[in-house]
């Protein structure tokens, strides 16, 4: 396989509105993101930014697909480690699909080259932001914190 | 969704093995996957349908192929169950130690 790609799948016993508010609101994020906070208007063509409280932009790019509550895609350049960031763009796709009692939440990150860091280096914080999405979500508290 | 299909599936050396390879090379085919291992291609998709219907592998169509992804998703809810919300604190003070006296200062 020439690109990089990692697919993450949970099953979230909520509806689409419900995770879609949750993938999109501010409030939302920043409590099972591990405090990072996300800036757009997630119309497709806008920008977006990722960043932490203090200023400091983790990831940014633009919103190329957005249909509430089904579909997400972001174009994704990572800002803080160079060697990642030299990788250059990166996608990310947010699928949402009811299933029985659940939504099924697909997240399928690719980068178009092979053996891609950036590709590893989120291939380790995704299952937690998930879990702690799900977590939210069913119960009402995140599970960790911080990372 | 249980946890029980989770352990079941993980219960077998066979499917640990192809998540390890899977995890060493993400995204392979059947017959990639089958390489390697004594078994029969029958075998081989056996053991992969139980680890997709664990959610622990998802895979893809790509033309005629079928692509298989590890999904690390369920292994962390059990490890966020068992280990995380218990152990976080005293965790992060071990690995701190063991940085400091290892003298790394990388993450």
């Amino acid at each position: 396989m020439s690109e990089s790609k990692f697919i993450y799948v949970t099953y979230i016993r909520t509806t689409p509105e419900k995770l879609w508010a949750a993938l999109t609101q501010e409030e939302f994020i920043k409590q099972y993101w591990f405090g990072v906070a996300f800036d757009t208007d997630w119309k497709p063509g806008s920008p977006w930014r990722m960043h932490y409280a203090d200023g400091q932009v983790t990831d940014e790019g633009e919103v190329a697909q957005c249909e509430p509550p089904r579909r997400l895609a972001l174009r994704w350049r990572h800002k803080m480690r160079p060697q990642l960031a030299e990788e250059g763009e990166a996608f990310c796709l947010i699928e949402l699909e009811p299933h029985q009692d659940t939504v099924k939440l697909t997240v399928t990150h690719t980068m178009p080259q092979p053996d891609s860091k950036l590709i590893q280096a989120v291939s380790g914080g995704w299952p937690s932001i998930l879990s702690n999405l799900k977590s939210l979500l069913e119960t009402g508290k995140v599970i960790l914190t911080r990372m | 969704m249980s946890m029980d299909p989770i352990f079941r599936a993980l219960a077998d050396p066979v499917r640990r093995r192809l998540l390890d390879r899977l995890f060493a090379r993400n995204g392979q085919t059947l017959g990639e996957l089958c390489e390697g291992e004594a078994m029969t291609r029958q075998a081989v998709t056996k053991h992969l349908a139980i680890l997709e219907a664990a959610n622990l592998v998802v895979s893809q169509k790509r033309g005629r192929e079928k692509l298989h992804f590890i999904n690390p998703v369920p292994i962390n809810e059990i490890a966020e169950r068992w280990i995380g919300k218990f152990e976080a604190p005293r965790l992060a003070a071990l690995a701190q130690l063991k940085r400091k006296l290892e003298g790394d200062d990388h993450e």
